[in-house]
């Protein structure tokens, strides 16, 4: 690599700072949606969970979820945000096949959470406001290339008309795309600890809008593009790094960054242009006339503050405190939903019989794989198994090769790790005198292999010891206490 | 017969609900052609619901309080498996998977459906001219119009077609046709009834209510069709629970209440001196019934019209919006989706509605939003103080229902401001939301009916109908 190029990176980051503000859309885990009693449910055949309410029909008017004011309140309080005593919903016009009324039903200008923030690795995010909104239905375009403009026909499904959203806007606070996914990440974990949502990605149940722009140090902020279809927190960072590149190399070619609203494409790994409107939108919103204002009661208040749970943040602080884990054990953790109260119960349950670090280390490799696999919330796995696996382990009882076998049954035969000890036989040999006598079998019938560990270099020692630790083994069936064998070996080899 | 005693005869096995049904659809048979105050003749459904309640009456039941009686439904209330078309083209062919409320709770109290009523496309109008399905003719002079935009259902009533009707009211939409054809026309309290299943036009100002023969009618429908409803988000919590019963209340008189008559929609240019006469000689019938009367001033009453020009028709460009062609109703092809969505109204809204949702279109616009939609919820909150002023002094308000009596048909259909002036009495009541009736009072030279408005307090229905049965009964003494 020649070294023009990395100078010229070097000063052009040194002379540009990028700053990125979040759009997040979450979709809230209620039972039913927003504003009608069908059911909230990913995956279903299309337009099976629908009514006239989420379908718009004429006549139909909507019932606010009293649920959703629940979670809302549930963020207020995770995000430190303020809750108004009144919020109400907008009409945001336009049309759409996909959206029934041809409206949104939106919170606008008095949403029901303002002015928030969330620390990221030190640095504070500020959360302008975090408001709620319906979801549209889905269009799919057949016939040519899946495009609405080349379809020759299209078809819409409506099960996810209605179905409730949360839409969290940050303030431009932040400054690099690690950053931006340091964000998401965070508000994901917390937003999965308060029971909201599952924010799921790949599933569409949280979704990213990127505002990203570009400026000198200590100058007023650029002209920002808008950047969607993020659906990954990869594509998010490689989205935030392509639009620094590309806003720096315009502006430095005198060239003027347009606000406008790009589209991520993964493949090409780029940014590009959505589609330019002649004219821009006019929503023409108005407060909504069919519902009432949300005002939360105070026992509604109460009630959430004092059934929140400890925060992402919070607990990764306890158990590195606690439980003598690095940063990267702890952040592994908390992110698959569960696997840390998995690993809380099963430290409890240990009773003394091992480290939570041995806990933690089984959890965050063996455990979670197989959550990874069988797509099983560890809410489902019994931790006291674990808990009995580390014990066993612990005592001496079966090694952790071993222990591997048996913590993979455990886990899919849901049976206890004893139980598949005392069943396959394996517990280990530990008696001295056993496995000396084994030991002394095993030197007796390899004299030839004795006598040339006596007599070679440091590297012949090495290998023929192995191959007699491996004949004991074998001799006690892979039973033998590895320790105890290894320790009697050496002993038997240096006595002569 | 009226309601209540059809009600009563069919109860106690007196009469058949058969029998009263098959007198009813006589009269439409006879008179239906000449009016069209329907949209859809129930005739058949009609004859088998009768033939229920007949046999629910044999079993020793009571079918509720509106056994065996004929009602008739405005067509922009949702009947599930019926079509209901709002007297538009776009809702060609829809037949909506549910029952409104109020049809439902009609139904449960005995009533028998005769028909979908004719009424200006999505109740915009005041004449039910706009209707694309033709004009309703006045029962008392078919040259002329019923009013609007619930005109099937006030000249069902008044042609004996059904003994009640229901109608939706946005801006006087029961009221005013109500007074052109001589019958009684609620607008409740906005909240009491429950809105769910009535085709929208514009949310915050459409009440539905009954129209009737007679006062204990109206109070009879009311009490069926009200009452909260955890579909309506709007719909009061406290309603009939902590409420005073109108029918209860109906013969207390008006000894000692205090009635106000408003100069603003009594004395102000357009009224027609007959009908400022009616309301004079309604208040002096109330004088010598036993009540203080007054005249008094609602200034703000006066920007009503203005203010409702611009909420109503903001609120109808988006509740309209979703007549796109895409999944239901009316399609017309076109291209694009974009296309087709306009193809599909321009064919399918008529003339009036088009304007009104331009209208309201324009005054939420960017830039526009504050000078119109604005200015016109400050000017409501206005009209709903001063009308709290004055009910600190007074415990009803009257009033014109109507500035004139039934016009001819095509008078006012080429000049849509003479049109919009006819609701200028009755808007202040749907920007307020307090109830408001109009009691049949007298008639012109010609005998075309004149109608007089009660006008009273939030949820004060009790009182308004007190005051409404007082004037009934002195009706024979005027004109």
């Amino acid at each position: 690599m020649t070294d023009t190029t990395d100078t010229a990176d070097a000063s052009r980051t040194d002379q540009w700072e990028t700053v990125v503000g979040l759009e997040v859309h979450v979709e809230l885990a209620t039972v039913t949606k927003l504003f009608c009693a069908c059911p909230n449910l990913f995956g279903a055949e299309p337009n099976t969970n629908i009514c006239p309410v989420c379908l718009g029909l004429p006549g139909s008017l909507p019932v606010l979820n009293e649920r959703v004011v629940e979670f809302a309140l549930r963020v207020g309080e995770a995000f430190h945000f303020d809750v108004p005593e009144r919020s109400i919903f907008h009409r945001k016009n336009y049309f759409y096949p996909d959206m029934p009324k041809d409206f949104q039903t939106t919170q606008y200008d008095e949403p029901i959470c303002l002015a928030g923030w969330l620390d990221v690795d030190g640095v504070r995010v500020g959360i302008t406001r975090a408001h709620l909104e319906e979801d549209t239905g889905k269009s799919v375009h057949l016939g040519g290339g899946g495009r609405i403009h080349d379809a020759s026909h299209s078809l819409v499904d409506y099960n996810r008309a209605g179905v409730p959203l949360m839409e969290i806007v940050s303030e431009p606070d932040m400054r690099s795309s690690e950053q931006a996914r340091r964000y998401v990440e965070e508000l994901r974990a917390t937003l999965l600890a308060i029971g909201v949502s599952d924010v799921k990605m790949e599933e569409g149940s949280l979704r990213v809008d990127a505002n990203i722009s570009v400026r000198h140090y200590g100058d007023e902020f650029g002209t920002r593009a808008e950047i969607k279809n993020v659906n990954s927190l990869r594509s998010l960072a490689r989205a935030i790094d392509y639009e620094h590149d590309r806003q720096i190399e315009m502006l430095e070619r005198g060239e003027r960054v347009k606000q406008e609203t790009r589209h991520w494409d993964e493949e090409a790994g780029c940014t590009r242009p959505g589609r330019s409107k002649e004219e821009p939108d006019d929503y023409r919103y108005f407060p909504e006339p069919d519902l009432v204002p949300i005002a939360p009661s105070a026992e509604l208040r109460a009630h959430v503050r004092a059934s929140m749970p400890e925060l992402p943040a919070a607990q990764r602080t306890r158990l590195i405190d606690e439980w003598g884990i690095n940063d990267h054990e702890a952040g592994v953790l908390l992110s698959t939903p569960g696997l840390a109260e998995y690993a809380e119960t099963a430290v409890v349950a240990l009773d003394g019989g091992g480290t939570p670090k041995d806990v933690v280390n089984w959890a965050t490799n063996d455990v979670l794989s197989y959550v990874n696999e069988t797509g099983l919330s560890p809410a489902l796995l019994a931790p006291e198994m674990l808990a009995e696996l580390v014990r066993l382990v612990g005592d001496g009882t079966i090694s952790r090769n071993q222990a591997r076998d048996v913590l993979a049954e455990s886990l899919r035969e849901e049976k206890w790790p004893k139980a598949i000890v005392s069943e396959r036989g394996l517990a280990q040999v530990s008696d001295e005198g056993a496995l000396g006598a084994a030991v002394d079998d095993v030197l007796a019938q390899n004299a030839d292999a004795v006598e040339e560990w006596r007599s070679g270099d440091d590297k012949v020692k090495k290998k023929k010891r192995g191959f007699l630790m491996g004949e004991c083994m074998k001799a006690l069936k892979g039973q033998g206490n590895p320790q105890l064998l290894n320790r009697l070996l050496d002993e038997r080899l240096a006595r002569g | 017969m009226n309601a209540t005693e059809l009600a009563a005869a069919v109860r106690s096995g007196e009469r058949s609900a058969v029998e009263v049904v098959e007198e009813h659809l006589s009269r439409i048979d006879a008179r239906e052609g000449e009016l069209h105050a329907f949209n859809l003749v129930m005739a058949d459904d009609a004859r088998a619901a009768a033939a229920q309640i007949d046999a629910a009456v044999a079993r020793g039941e009571d079918p509720g309080p509106l056994a065996g009686v004929p009602v008739a439904l405005k067509d922009n209330m949702c009947t599930r498996g019926l079509p209901t078309t709002c007297s538009s083209k776009i809702l060609d062919g829809w037949k909506p998977p549910y029952d409104a409320t109020v049809v439902t709770r009609l139904r449960d109290a005995g009533a028998v459906f005769v028909g979908k009523t004719n009424l200006d496309e999505f109740a915009m109008g005041s004449s039910t001219e706009n209707s694309a399905f033709g004009p309703t003719r006045n029962p008392h002079d078919p040259s002329r119009v019923p009013g609007g935009s619930s005109g099937g259902s006030a000249a069902a009533v008044a042609a004996d077609f059904a003994a009640l009707s229901l109608g939706s009211d946005t801006g006087g939409s029961i009221r005013q046709p109500a007074a052109l054809c001589g019958v009684v026309g609620v607008k409740p309290t906005y909240g009491a009834v429950s809105r769910y299943g009535l085709i929208a036009f514009a949310s915050s100002l459409d009440q539905i209510g009954p129209f009737a023969t007679t006062v204990a009618d109206a109070a009879l429908a009311l009490e069926v069709i009200w009452g909260h409803d955890p579909l309506d988000s709007t719909s009061i919590g406290s309603v009939p629970s902590a409420i005073e019963s109108p029918l209860a209340v109906l013969d207390r008189g008006v000894e000692g209440l205090r009635v106000g008559i408003v100069d603003e929609i009594t004395l102000a240019e357009g009224i027609a001196p007959e009908v400022r006469a009616a309301v004079e000689a309604a208040g002096l019938a109330l004088e010598s019934a036993g009540a203080s009367v007054e005249h008094v001033s609602v200034p703000s009453a006066e920007y009503g019209l203005s203010a409702y020009y611009l909420i109503a028709p903001a609120e109808a460009s988006s509740n309209l919006a979703r007549y796109d062609g895409v999944r239901y109703g009316l399609r017309v092809d076109g291209e694009t989706v974009e296309q087709m969505n306009a193809a599909t109204r321009d064919c399918g809204f008529g003339a009036e509605v088009k304007r009104r949702i331009m209208l309201g279109t324009y005054a939420l616009s960017t830039g526009y939003y504050d000078a119109y939609y604005g200015t016109a919820q400050r000017v409501r909150t206005l009209i709903i103080r001063d009308f709290e002023r004055a009910y600190e002094r007074f415990d009803v308000l009257l009033g014109a229902t109507s500035p004139t009596v039934a016009f001819e048909l095509g008078a006012r259909t080429a000049d849509p401001l003479a049109m919009y002036l006819s609701d200028v009495c009755t808007v202040p009541s749907n920007l307020s939301g307090d109830p408001a009736m109009s009691v049949p009072f007298g008639a012109d030279a010609a005998g075309l009916p004149i109608g007089v408005q009660v006008l009273a307090p939030a949820l004060q229905e009790a009182t308004m109908f007190r005051v409404a049965a007082a004037i009934e009964a002195a009706k024979g003494s005027a004109s």
